[in-house]
């Protein structure tokens, strides 16, 4: 199994955390409960999960505009991911990591990050040269 | 990126540390997406509401202000959170309206003109065909992308603020043309007939699409759609899909840019009226009680406000109505006294506000609403993540399960 994952060069700084991964999307206004800082969307893979602190690895962003203040409303208050993994993110989410100086990489060239990392694992999440690596 | 003169004086705080730190952001996300450089917008619409910005965000705005912010281009709204003019009856707080009211003073501090609707195409001004903005409500987004012919990629409330105060946005996504290609094809195999139908459509569209990256052309729409019912269309293909461009042969400006051969190298998607069966019975069955029915997301056009006023005479409702439109509509509806025809049966017309934008889990558990009632396609696929037990039908069956107290 590999134990260095190659993406595309992300935002934020370097982290290190435990996984939180599901085959699922991720829309901050449509899956979340912010204020107790779980999953809350019934449909939801990650439904009654926390996020807090976790590194957080999920397929796509989805739905609308809002996750963008939201990420930084979520990281004033330290009740975000440490870090967001997707396959592929759209504009809004990439646009919140950069005000929240949030961590955020997508576009891995080993394939799809929902299927390489496994909830409970340890990585290191280096966004400047777009490389994860398993602990 | 590369950046001209004026880029790098903006990046070096020559033009002041609002401007320094507007490009810079930008800056980093066209890095992200690999922008080359920066192409300017004419005017920018900014996602805003303030469960969104949250008491952080207000400081951050505040601190902009202080450093002397002012908006380069025309820069407008969207909905607001609260209807400062209603806003305790509906279980929102002071702490609430005092973040509203410190948003709305930081953001006219900037020049930021407060339109508080997501309907500007319909009420504001259109963009035109090419024009490059930078708007941020995913219905507007896709709306000015596919029927105008603009280009927009979805700017989130910080990146819109951004280019308002350098008037340019990073060259990335839709402002590219390779990016606007289509991707996928669906055939339509059903007329929609009501704007659910039209809401459902495009969610089924957003589903299977799936991704900010992919471009649906869509075939089988053999008559012109009005603008409302392509509004609902893209607002709810954005909100399940994120979708923020579609192509619709005959419709829309672009289709005729790609020939029977090209579409040809694309699977056919076939949608079904069974398969907007299908996904309409998620969404509630006749019988199920109601504790509230909204229409809104996007904000109501004068059309359908004159529609929801017909539909209110002499009705008298056992669950709350609540009906959300912009401040352009309500003034026109206000004169024309469609207000005060929907109001005289107990209906409550919101101003500048959209329901699901409005604290909306807060005024659920102040109300007791669970079961929500709507027309749109939009706010049920939102809503059930805030606590919702959401139910879906026609404008004229939402009206008559209100008098009911359950689903018609």
């Amino acid at each position: 199994m590999k134990t260095l994952l190659k993406c595309h060069i992300g935002i934020g700084k370097k982290v290190q955390g435990e996984v939180l991964s599901a085959n699922d999307n991720f829309s901050a206004r449509y899956d979340l409960d912010r204020l107790k800082g779980i999953f809350s969307r019934p449909q939801h893979k990650l439904v009654g999960k926390s996020y807090v602190d976790k590194i957080l690895v999920l397929n796509e962003s989805k739905g609308g505009v809002a996750s963008a203040w939201m990420l930084y409303e979520m990281c004033a208050r330290k009740m975000a991911p440490k870090a967001i993994l997707f396959n592929k993110a759209n504009t809004i989410l990439a646009q919140g990591a950069s005000l929240a100086n949030l961590t955020i990489c997508d576009r891995f060239i080993d394939g799809d990050i929902t299927s390489l990392l496994s909830s409970g694992q340890r990585v290191t999440v280096d966004p400047m040269n777009g490389l994860v690596s398993i602990l | 990126m590369e950046l001209n003169k004026e880029e790098k004086a903006m990046a070096s705080g020559e033009l002041g540390e609002a401007v320094k730190w507007a490009i810079n952001h930008q800056i980093k996300v066209g890095n992200f997406f690999d922008a080359k450089n920066f192409v300017s917008v004419s005017n920018v619409h900014m996602m805003i509401d303030p469960e969104s910005v949250g008491i952080d965000g207000v400081l951050f705005l505040e601190n902009l202000v202080g450093m002397g912010a002012k908006v380069k281009i025309p820069m407008i709204t969207d909905p607001r959170g609260v209807d400062l003019n209603y806003y305790t009856p509906l279980g929102q707080t002071e702490e609430m309206a005092n973040i509203e009211r410190r948003t709305i003073k930081a953001c006219t501090s900037m020049g930021i003109l407060m339109t508080n609707t997501c309907v500007n195409y319909q009420t504001i001004m259109a963009p035109i065909f090419g024009e490059h903005v930078a708007y941020g409500d995913t219905g507007v987004v896709i709306y000015s992308n596919s029927v105008c012919g603009a280009r927009s990629n979805y700017e989130g409330g910080p990146s819109a603020l951004a280019a308002g105060l350098t008037g340019r946005t990073p060259r990335y996504g839709l402002h590219l043309e390779e990016k606007r290609i289509p991707t996928k094809k669906f055939l339509v195999k059903f007329k929609p007939e009501e704007l659910t139908d039209w809401g459902l459509l495009g969610a089924l569209i957003g589903k299977i699409s799936g991704s900010y990256w992919e471009v649906p052309i869509i075939e089988g729409i053999n008559h012109n759609p009005k603008s409302d019912e392509l509004k609902h269309f893209g607002a709810s293909m954005a909100s399940y899909g994120s979708i923020p461009l579609f192509h619709m042969i005959g419709t829309t400006p672009e289709a005729k840019n790609y020939s029977s051969k090209f579409l040809n190298r694309l699977d056919d998607h076939i949608i079904t009226l069974d398969d907007i069966i299908s996904l309409k019975s998620q969404f509630g069955k006749k019988g199920d009680k109601i504790d509230v029915v909204v229409f809104a997301a996007p904000q109501l056009s004068i059309f359908e406000m004159q529609k929801v006023a017909e539909l209110c005479i002499d009705k008298s409702f056992k669950v709350p109505v609540i009906i959300c439109t912009s401040p352009q509509v309500y003034s026109d509806a206000s004169r024309m006294k469609l207000i005060d025809q929907i109001e005289k049966t107990g209906a409550k017309v919101l101003e500048g506000t959209c329901f699901y934008n409005q604290y909306a889990r807060e005024i659920g558990l102040a109300n007791g609403w669970k079961r929500l009632m709507s027309n749109s396609a939009k706010i049920v696929n939102i809503l059930g993540g805030y606590g919702y037990e959401p139910s879906l039908s026609s404008m004229e069956n939402c009206i008559a399960s209100a008098v009911a107290g359950e689903i018609v």
